[in-house]
């Protein structure tokens, strides 16, 4: 780590002369105008499916505050710094999920949250920062691409806690923290063989996941495969959801002017489902501007990955990208029937804190990855 | 070495290089499928998708189930639906909602308490679901916001089933009482399953049988106008109604034990030895679970929490006493199974036990010693001595092993939410909590059932029962079946019992006869019956420690560090029909405070006119 000499990357202006004044205050500006557009929209997407309630649009507006600021302050740390801590910081989320597993609330009933008094806070969120750094911890500190042992110690790593959050149940988050664990192995190089072992592996696990998930979730699986099999029950949001977004058609119907939203047909409008509520109001131009945006941020994210210093910033900067890639796409399957109805929000605009603060938080690393460099002399 | 190093860094970068763009063109893919998929919904199909949306005034809404009513043994109503129309606001759908809610007090009456109500209810609530800022409208009420109504948008009429329980205090400890669902709840329960829901079982048997009691959603579709208004009901799949239990709870018996304990603190739960029926669960004083119902107000959960003699306590299941003396006949049964005593051998009582080398002395209740006593003999005069020199010969490890069989130190099972399991005392448990080991003296004063042992009156009448049973132990049970809606009879709920064996199945008898004893011409010989036969055992459990040399004189005492009165029992005899135990806190003495209030629940039960007997007057253990 010691030996830094210029030449050694391709792309190494960033590393030579005075920094500018947007990696003085380490945030990286593409990014941060684009995350600010999306948030803007989200925003305005939300007043319209809130029925232009204030009083929602200023709650979300605060918790967007709090996640920026957040961003911010994360942003400030060092990749170094990040990388020392994640051991101790994944061992944590671990005995808080087991502790929640064991104590939280049962006997009030929810199994997600820790109360501390003051805040309840939800571990399973912090799984999805501290599995990938985790991960990137661990295998930066030997040659990329890993070997085997390391690959099957990172899936170990991996599933003790998306079973954990599986348990609770929560299939989304159980599925974003695997996919975390995933796309560290997929940045860190893993080989194709090995990509391809994995991948058998987990289509012979799949009919065991089917018998260990709960009634109400098989439902959903089934009621993606066929709809119209029941259409007074959970088949009625994917109905409702693909009514709403065919009929907005290419222009949309116009801000505030969606009648499947507004009528309530539409179920979860300003959280899971407001995507439909974009492609009915705002039309495929809408939509397409949005997706742009989402893919803007997605490779922005690849391109700070393949820019870093070390190992560990490259790993961790790509697996952070991907894995909000995979909330896009999930979320955006899901409502547009391509995906089953999982549980995962549209990052950024559907009404929620939780996740919103984590993702902001990895924002902030990624933006650190960058702007924490090692400057060349001369 | 460095030239390697270099060649392994640039190698690593293109790999993560080429990763990322591999990744970056997997996400092109994957969203430019999304974007195929939405030019087919909007521009492909944009024209059926608008002729779908123009005629889509057609809406699910929920159905939901009605509760399942609970009878008692004999078919007297203890939980039933009422049907109410309330006011509800969904506050997401109100701009600004004190003006809302001063604009329709014009309108209805609406009182602080409701408003204080409807305050509580807010933060708790989950969100785009009404909260009902008053309850119980007039039909008048009804008709005047039918006719006014559309001036408030986001605030509806809801006609909806509220639970009551008839008969209130008296149920309230056993059945517990349902509220409307929390945010919290939402997280556990099958969400659209509630989705037409607003109550839950709370506590008691409402929460442990919820999944009985709930019943089914159903779905209705209903044809609105374009302001949203319902038309008219297309389809519809009815809710399937829950489940009605029928109890194997008398409540005529829940009653008269609440009226024997009368103004005491305590507790009493009665089991049917032969099935594990929990024919009565008091616990005294108790409070009215249909204040609960659509949220206590402030003021009176205050009173309740306040109150010095805690009626929210449900002390039946939750209450963990020391046994006291009512644990000697578990105990003696132990030593006989064990081999470590039998029935003729005859140990001397000068009043106290010291261990070999110690001179601590562990004293027997009655100062002056009993002399030389068997078994039986023991066991009607309650002496300690005998119990610490069997206890300290069998060790702690036979002892806790052969009580935790009875049940003792677990939970039982009972089908009533939120039992406590007391305290079994073990070496292991020990080393665990305390991080001690164990010392001698300890296993003396668990073989009197003092120190930390803890038990319910709960697992006292399991136990009791199981002694009745000879040995079958079986999981108590308030629900007797279920019944679904429109079924001709009722299912009958499932059993669990397990068994202990003894090498010689004569030293039940020889325990139940000494049992039997202590009520004929021992401790509890004030309730001695002529018309049927009761096996019994009394005794008190310590509020405080005495020191070495101090006597306790309950005259002098303040009642509320007076010893708890306990007394456990089962009869007939011969052909057991009823366990029991009770406990009145700080009662005094077993024999004559407990044992009159078994008394007299066994002859409301098995028929018979409580007379007692004045010669209880000596203080026994």
């Amino acid at each position: 780590m010691a030996i830094r000499s210029s030449g050694v990357f391709p792309d190494d202006s960033l590393d030579q002369g005075q920094p500018g004044f947007w990696q003085r205050v380490h945030l990286d500006a593409p990014l941060l105008v684009a995350l600010l557009a999306l948030c803007g929209f989200g925003l305005m997407v939300l007043f319209s499916a809130s029925d232009q309630d204030p009083a929602v649009v200023e709650r979300q507006l605060i918790r967007l505050g709090v996640a920026f600021g957040l961003m911010v302050a994360v942003a400030q740390i060092p990749p170094a710094r990040l990388r020392s801590w994640s051991p101790l910081l994944y061992g944590v989320g671990v005995a808080m999920l087991i502790a929640v597993l064991l104590i939280g609330d049962i006997g009030k009933g929810a199994q997600r949250w820790l109360d501390f008094g003051v805040v309840r806070f939800q571990p399973s969120e912090l799984l999805k920062l501290a599995v990938p750094m985790m991960l990137a911890w661990m295998l930066s500190a030997r040659a990329l691409p890993p070997k085997l042992p390391w690959v099957m110690l990172s899936a170990v790593l991996t599933l003790i806690p998306v079973v954990l959050i599986a348990k609770q149940p929560d299939l989304g988050t159980s599925l974003l923290v695997a996919s975390a664990g995933i796309t560290v192995l997929f940045m860190a190089g893993m080989g194709w063989g090995t990509i391809f072992v994995l991948a058998t592996v987990v289509a012979a696990v799949t009919p065991l996941v089917w018998i260990g998930l709960h009634d109400y979730q098989r439902d959903r699986v089934l009621t993606f495969l066929n709809p119209e099999s029941d259409p007074l029950g959970s088949g009625y949001h994917i109905i409702q959801s693909q009514i709403a977004i065919g009929s907005g058609g290419i222009d949309g119907k116009g801000w505030l002017n969606g009648t499947q939203s507004h009528l309530e047909f539409l179920p979860e409008r300003h959280t899971d489902f407001i995507f439909a509520v974009i492609g009915e109001e705002f039309g495929f131009t809408g939509i397409l501007a949005l997706l742009a945006l989402y893919l803007f941020i997605i490779l922005r994210g690849l391109i700070i990955a393949s820019q870093a210093q070390d190992r560990f910033g490259r790993v961790l900067a790509g697996a952070l990208t991907l894995v909000f890639f995979v909330y896009v796409f999930v979320n955006t399957g899901m409502v547009t029937g391509l995906l089953p109805v999982v549980g995962v929000p549209l990052p950024l605009i559907s009404y929620g804190g939780t996740s919103m603060v984590t993702l902001m938080a990895g924002f902030g690393m990624i933006m650190g990855v960058h702007t924490h460099r090692i400057r060349a002399r001369g | 070495m460095l030239e390697a190093n270099l060649e392994d860094r640039k190698r690593e970068a293109r790999l993560i290089t080429s990763r990322a763009l591999i990744a970056g063109l997997l996400a092109i893919v994957a969203l430019s499928l999304v974007v195929v998929r939405l030019v087919h919904l909007q521009v492909d199909q944009h024209d059926h998708f608008t002729v779908l949306s123009r005629d889509n005034r057609v809406k699910v809404q929920p159905l939901p189930p009605a509760r399942g009513l609970i009878y008692d043994a004999k078919g007297v109503l203890l939980a039933d639906n009422h049907p109410s129309f309330s006011l509800e606001i969904t506050i997401e759908k109100v701009g600004d909602l004190d003006a809302t809610i001063d604009e329709l007090s014009r309108l209805i009456r609406i009182e602080p308490q409701d408003r204080a109500r409807f305050e509580r209810q807010k933060r708790q609530r989950v969100r785009f679901q009404g909260v009902p800022i008053r309850l119980n409208l007039t039909q008048t009420e009804v008709a005047r916001f039918a006719v006014d109504g559309h001036r408030f948008p986001g605030v509806d009429i809801r006609a909806e089933l509220v639970r009551t329980y008839p008969l209130g205090e008296h149920t309230a400890h056993v059945l517990g009482y349902v509220g409307r669902i929390n945010e919290q709840e939402l997280d556990r329960i099958d969400k659209s399953n509630y989705a037409g829901s607003h109550f839950i079982g709370k506590g008691g048997l409402e929460k442990a049988h919820e999944a009985l009691l709930h019943g089914q959603v159903g779905y209705q579709q209903v044809e609105v106008n374009a302001r949203g208004r319902v038309i008219r009901t297309l389809e519809s799949r009815p809710p399937v109604s829950g489940k009605d239990l029928h109890l194997y709870l008398d409540i005529a018996l829940q009653q008269a034990a609440t009226e024997a304990l009368g103004e005491e603190r305590g507790a009493v739960v009665a089991i049917d030895p032969r099935n594990g029926g929990v024919l009565a669960l008091v616990s005294n004083p108790s409070f009215d679970p249909n204040l609960f119902v659509e949220g206590i107000s402030q003021t009176d959960y205050q009173a309740l929490l306040s109150s010095p003699d805690k009626p929210l306590y449900n002390r039946a299941v939750r209450g963990q006493y020391p046994p006291g003396s009512t644990i000697k006949q578990f105990v003696a049964l132990a030593g006989l199974a064990s081999g470590v005593t039998t029935p003729r051998r005859v140990t001397h009582c000068p009043g106290s036990f010291s261990l070999p080398g110690h001179s601590h002395r562990f004293r027997c209740w009655r100062r002056g010693g009993h002399g030389s006593l068997n078994l039986e003999q023991a066991l009607v005069q309650s002496c300690d001595v005998y119990f610490y020199d069997l206890a300290n010969r069998m060790g702690i490890d036979r002892l806790s092993g052969f009580l935790s069989d009875f049940g003792f130190g677990a939970l039982t099972g009972i089908d009533v939410a939120g039992e406590l399991g007391g305290l079994m005392p073990t070496r292991e448990w020990k080393q665990r909590v305390r991080k001690q080991a164990w010392y001698p003296g300890e296993t003396l004063i668990v073989g009197i059932g003092q120190g930390s042992f803890l038990a319910t009156p709960l697992q006292l009448a399991v136990a009791t029962a199981a002694v009745a049973n000879h040995g079958k132990v079986i999981r108590p049970q308030v629900a007797r079946a279920a019944q679904a809606p429109g079924a001709p009879s009722a299912e009958q709920l499932p059993m669990v019992s397990h068994a202990i064996e003894l090498g010689d199945k004569q030293q039940w008898d020889q325990i139940i006869n000494a049992m039997a004893k202590v009520v004929e011409s021992g401790t509890a010989r004030r309730i001695r019956s002529t018309q049927y036969r009761i096996a019994g055992k009394t005794g008190t459990s310590q509020v405080f420690s005495l020191g070495q040399n101090q006597r306790y004189n309950a005259a002098t005492l303040p009642k509320h560090l007076k010893d708890h009165a306990l007394f456990v029992a089962f009869a007939p005899v011969e052909d057991p029909r009823i366990a029991i135990a009770v406990i009145v806190e700080n009662g005094g003495g077993g024999g004559a405070t407990a044992a009159p209030v078994a008394r007299r629940i066994m002859d409301a039960y098995l028929g018979g006119a409580t007379v007692l007997t004045d010669d209880g007057g000596e203080r026994g253990d």
